[in-house]
């Protein structure tokens, strides 16, 4: 088993599993013995199903958010198949966390836009939790009602002009958009509404509606302009997903104003150690598990990300 | 909030920016139109005459095929634009164009706004030129979804 950096695979029991799409599955783990691992949001661990393999996972629950770990996998190969496949009782190894983290704890005053495309939105989810959690924490502290009608806090679109004077909410300025090739493929669901419920602008869409499917039709990108919650020149990105979904979205947030400095997205590739000691993850003059998963839009990623789909 | 059609037209991001003269001439093609859910604004074949700018609620752009039902293509939502086939000949809508939330929306009369953007070229570029970045949009998230942006996963 590679296990670089001095660091074994700490067992731990499966104490939750939950299908969230067909091929989807959300593990709850809990440490055999020890402290539970500590982690940033947006971080990676390496996960063993014993007698298959390691591969990286990233983290989906949010740090403090009980004593378990959440990873969120889907089933694309041999280690993912017997991960998804793991039974409550059964035991998987995890070593980390490893690499950045969107960088939560160091936000200050800044509106937050989350784009999510499919499964992406599993790394995404503990930071989007910890937002939440921060903000209605806020809302309590100076007072506010406890719990806000949804849609309170951004005023709907049209009654929203070009220079509009409304004034701004005054606490939950985040808006998360996911988008999915079809409705069964979302995870996250109930996540979606309590977020929606705790007064963020959530909207979903999918490429191809299937019946009963009442939200929106379109690609991910197209949400961009209709922001709400958000303004452009206060706000931070964080991308996740398939890498060209990432550069659209990065694209479509460009054009909506923003910095590319402002713009973060997560970058997956193989990787074996997860500390950056064996080169797997090189990605230009990235090492992907210890400069990333987390990296900044800027010129070297914008061009990375484009070189390698030519 | 702006009331009067010219404000409301030039609110409306598809004229946002244009000269006041110019939203009052376009104003002079337009009334307020409302649909309940479940309304059509207008259905696949038939004449193409109005330019919708809309205000609130949502719009389904569906076409229905024997066998397979009734397929979504696009939602669009308050600020977006439906139809631009009152534009080209033979001035025919490809699509259905069903509410599906109460809609507010500004109906422009087409012809009104040919015959306005033939007798002003200026006007008429602009209109064009405008009508185009959202063709160019649609086309765009069109491709990205025959693209299936989301099922790609790492490229290495
Ligand atoms: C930092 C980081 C975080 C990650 N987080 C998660 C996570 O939270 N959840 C998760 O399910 N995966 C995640 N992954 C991806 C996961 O590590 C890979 O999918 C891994 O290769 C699976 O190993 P495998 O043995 O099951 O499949 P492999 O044998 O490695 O791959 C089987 C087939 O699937 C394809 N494939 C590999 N990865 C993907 C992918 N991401 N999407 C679609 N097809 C793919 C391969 O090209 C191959 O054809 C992450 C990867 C990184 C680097
Ligand atoms: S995985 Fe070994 S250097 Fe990154």
């Amino acid at each position: 088993m590679t296990a670089g950096c001095g660091l074994r695979p700490r067992p731990h029991r499966v104490v939750g599993r939950r299908r969230l799409a067909g091929d989807v599955v959300s593990l709850e783990l809990e440490p055999l013995e020890g402290e539970p691992l500590a982690f940033r949001a947006g971080q990676f661990n390496m996960l063993t199903a014993f007698g298959v393999g390691e591969v990286a996972i990233s983290i989906s629950s949010a740090p403090g958010e009980g004593s378990t770990l959440h990873h969120t996998v889907r089933d694309v190969g041999a280690v993912s198949h017997a991960l998804t496949a793991s039974r409550v009782g059964s035991l998987v190894g995890v070593r980390g966390a490893f690499g950045t983290d969107w960088g939560v704890d160091a936000l200050e005053a800044e509106d937050v836009v989350v784009v999510a495309g499919g499964i992406g939105l599993a790394p995404l989810r503990g930071a989007i939790e910890q937002l939440v959690s921060s903000r209605t924490r806020r809302r309590r502290r100076e007072g506010a009602p406890e719990a806000p009608h949804p849609g309170e806090h951004h005023p709907p679109r049209e009654a929203r002009e070009h220079h509009s004077t409304q004034p701004r909410p005054p606490h939950l300025h985040l808006s998360v958009l996911v988008g999915a090739r079809r409705p069964d493929q979302l995870i996250f669901e109930d996540d979606l509404e309590r977020w929606r419920e705790a007064g963020a602008e959530v909207e979903v869409t999918v490429d191809l509606a299937t019946p009963g499917w009442e939200g929106g039709v379109g690609v991910v990108t197209a949400l961009v302009p209709r922001i709400t919650a958000c303004e452009p020149d206060r706000s931070v990105a964080f991308v996740c997903g398939p890498e060209l979904m990432m550069r659209f979205s990065a694209r479509a947030l460009l054009d909506w104003g923003m910095d590319p400095e402002r713009i973060f997205v997560s970058l997956e590739r193989n990787m074996q150690c997860g500390c950056g000691i064996c080169g797997h993850c090189q990605l230009g003059p990235l090492l992907l598990c210890r400069d990333g998963p987390v990296v900044r839009y800027d010129r070297t990623v914008a061009s990375l990300l484009q070189e390698r789909e030519r | 909030m702006p009331t009067t059609i010219a404000a409301l037209v030039a609110a409306h991001p598809l004229f946002a920016g244009l000269p006041a003269d110019t939203a009052e001439l376009v104003a002079g093609c337009s009334h307020n139109v409302a649909f309940d859910a479940g309304e059509l604004l207008f259905a696949e074949g038939g004449p193409a005459d109005t330019l919708y700018l809309l205000r609130r609620g949502r719009v389904e752009l569906e076409l229905s095929s024997p066998g397979a039902g009734t397929l979504v293509v696009a939602t669009l939502e308050a600020n977006d634009v439906v139809g631009w086939s009152w534009l080209f000949p033979p001035y025919r809508w490809h699509f259905d164009a069903r509410a599906v939330q109460p809609v507010g929306a500004i109906a422009v009369d087409g012809a009104c706004l040919r015959a306005k953007a033939d007798a002003e070229p200026a006007f008429g570029y602009e209109l064009v030129k405008r009508l185009t970045a959202v063709i160019l949009d649609r086309l765009q998230s069109t491709r990205l979804a025959l693209l299936d942006i989301y099922s790609k996963g790492e490229t290495s």
